[in-house]
């Protein structure tokens, strides 16, 4: 088990996330199946790491609860020192919308809206003005390079390009932790090179602490550290060099 | 334009097909609902045009007796009776049975004066009074059958006996919900030709209209009539003209209860298209919703998306099919010829059909929104589009 180097590798003042005792099951006909059993981490600031394991890990469903959007069944998961196990429904989707911006496998942009009203989506949940908005997102959206795609329907863009506007909208919105589930999954070679580039300046030079769920050891190796989890446990940390 | 309003608009136009075909039933159903109401309207519509102080005293058994025309002067000194007047209903063929339109016998000046609502050129209504054979047509008539004054119109007889022959004097128009598609000829030349071809229904009107003036006096009137006539071979019935339009329409009330329904049935399976338009609406963006709620969004920010579009869909069919509804009432009374005699849709019909519209929208969203309002975002991220 990594927990006791984990707690003694991360210094207090540098954790941003600090999962304790955290497990997590499936009811599936009247049994409760386990996903994940007993699961204790710290996560620093401005780290980024790699969740790696075999499909049905738990991996998924780990991201899920550091990310806010399911619930352990036991244990705390404090992120910045509040325990988001304890947050109601709405808090929690407030929570979420102030410090966290989600990437997914299939982008999951909002095929109605363009790549700029995309990236605005979050913004509207604050309380900001429409040419602020709309600055901010065109910020974000030059960022990721497709500054010249903001008009562009998703529908007219290619994979990369989607998942760099989903990239834009996590961003958009300045959070803390930026929670990526399988981020190349659905992307070519230099698509996902180019995803991962991204998410490795975020981390570097604006200092965004990322957790990506990934299966693939080449995403992996672009983080600064790899867990592993198996049949629900965590079985290794592997810190990478350049990280 | 807010993200929400956006969302709504552009979620409504992303399945052109779906939506177009969606609104399409529901214009059909939400303008057959308007059409059959106004049916229904035009079968009270002799009830609407009534006037409270005018009374109708018709043979107590049946208004297919009729009583003597020498109850006129009997009815004329009771008091409080201001004006008498009196008509018969001729039941006669133009032409051939389909060519159906009510026409009337009555007492020409007294008839006129007691129904301001028909109105004409002065000289229309000298010449009606003046030739005994002269009838006048109202003009929904006139335009149907292409009557003009001075036409010789012949009719035949099924109550009175004969081929009847008549002038034309002229067209009537008629205010409010007056029906225009009658046909007036003089009492006075029926019962001067009766008298000739079958004495026996001679000295007999169909119905006695009076005005009693004063509204507080109009059942003092009506029971001091029917009790002048207590025990006489033909006792009189005296009503308001609007409780006889009435006894009228519920001798067909079934037809009305039914067509009613019928409106009624038509709302709810479009309701059930609807909701099933919805829910798959919904269900295909299961994730779409997910996310919203990934990124922070309520689940009441989602239903208001579904609502939202639910309602979008439903009262832009609701609007179309209120913009259709006077053309197509008018072409089914263009094709109905004189059978509903003022088939004008009323501002509460075009409310109900806002209303079913509105209800329809709501109604349909009811489950998609709940069942997308509590879906736990980890499995509306797994659901497949």
């Amino acid at each position: 088990m990594t927990t006791p180097r984990v707690a003694a590798h991360a210094a207090r003042d540098d954790v941003l996330i600090a999962l304790r005792g955290v497990s997590k099951g499936y009811r599936r006909g009247g049994q409760t199946i386990p996903v994940l059993t007993d699961i204790s981490f710290d996560i620093r600031r401005a780290e980024f790491l790699a969740l790696m394991g075999p499909s049905g890990s738990g991996k998924s469903t780990l991201l899920n609860l550091i990310a806010g959007l399911d619930s352990a069944d036991r244990g705390s998961i404090k992120v910045s020192g509040e325990d988001i196990t304890r947050l109601s429904e709405s808090d929690l989707a407030d929570w979420r919308a102030a410090n966290v911006g989600f990437i997914f496998q299939f982008y999951n942009l909002m095929p109605v809206l363009t790549a700029l009203e995309n990236v605005e989506l979050p913004l509207t949940l604050k309380h900001l003005g429409r040419r602020d908005r709309r600055d901010r997102a065109h910020l974000a959206l030059e960022l990721v390079g497709l500054g010249d795609r903001v008009r562009h329907l998703p529908s007219e863009l290619s994979g990369g390009q989607q998942q760099r506007v989903a990239i834009a909208r996590a961003i958009v919105t300045d959070p803390m932790l930026l929670v990526a589930d399988e981020p190349t999954g659905d992307l070519d070679r230099q698509s996902a090179e180019d995803a991962l580039a991204i998410m490795q300046r975020l981390n570097r030079e604006m200092g965004k602490t990322i957790v990506m769920v990934t299966h693939d050891r080449r995403a992996a190796e672009h983080a600064g550290a790899i867990m592993h989890l198996e049949k629900g446990e965590l079985s290794q940390r592997v810190e990478l060099a350049h990280g | 334009m807010s993200q929400w309003l956006k969302l709504v608009a552009r979620n409504a136009l992303r399945h052109r097909l779906r939506t177009s075909l969606t609104v399409a039933g529901l214009v059909v159903a939400i303008l057959s609902f308007g059409v059959l109401q106004t049916i229904v309207g035009a079968w009270y519509a002799g009830v609407d045009a009534a006037v409270p102080s005018r009374l109708i005293t018709r043979n107590a058994l049946s208004f297919t007796l009729p009583l003597p025309i020498t109850y006129e002067n009997r009815i004329r000194a009771v008091d409080g009776v201001k004006r008498v007047s009196y008509m018969n209903w001729f039941g006669g063929i133009y032409k051939e049975p389909k060519n159906f339109f009510p026409q009337f016998a009555i007492e020409p000046a007294s008839y006129l004066d007691l129904h301001p609502e028909i109105y004409m050129p002065a000289a229309v209504r000298k010449d009606f009074l003046a030739d005994r054979r002269a009838a006048i047509v109202g003009r929904k008539l006139a335009n149907r059958y292409g009557f003009k004054p001075g036409d010789v119109v012949q009719l035949r007889g099924t109550i009175f006996p004969g081929d009847w022959d008549f002038v034309i004097a002229g067209i009537f128009d008629g205010r409010g919900k007056t029906d225009t598609s009658q046909f007036f000829f003089r009492w006075d030349y029926l019962d001067e030709t009766l008298r000739q071809r079958s004495p026996t229904q001679a000295g007999l009107v169909g119905f006695f209209i009076v005005d009693a003036g004063d509204l507080n006096h109009v059942a003092q009137v009506s029971q001091a009539i029917d009790a002048l006539f207590r025990n006489s071979l033909a006792e009189t019935l005296t009503e308001t003209e609007r409780a006889f339009q009435i006894g009228f329409v519920k001798q067909t009330e079934a037809i009305l209860v039914s067509i009613r329904i019928v409106s009624f049935v038509v709302i709810a399976i479009i309701l059930a298209v609807m909701a099933n338009t919805m829910a798959m609406t919904a269900r295909e963006r299961l994730s779409e919703y997910a996310t919203l709620k990934a990124l922070g969004f309520s689940p009441g920010y989602v239903a208001r998306l579904i609502l939202g579009e639910s309602l979008v869909i439903a009262l832009a069919g609701g609007a179309v099919a209120i913009a259709l509804t006077p053309p197509a009432a008018a072409r089914i009374g263009e094709m109905t010829d004189t059978l509903f005699p003022s088939l004008i849709v009323s501002a509460n019909t075009v409310g109900m059909q806002a209303l079913a519209a509105f209800g329809v929208g709501l109604l349909a969203s009811l489950l998609p929104m709940r069942r997308a309002a509590s879906v736990r975002i980890v499995d509306g991220l797994r659901a497949v589009g």
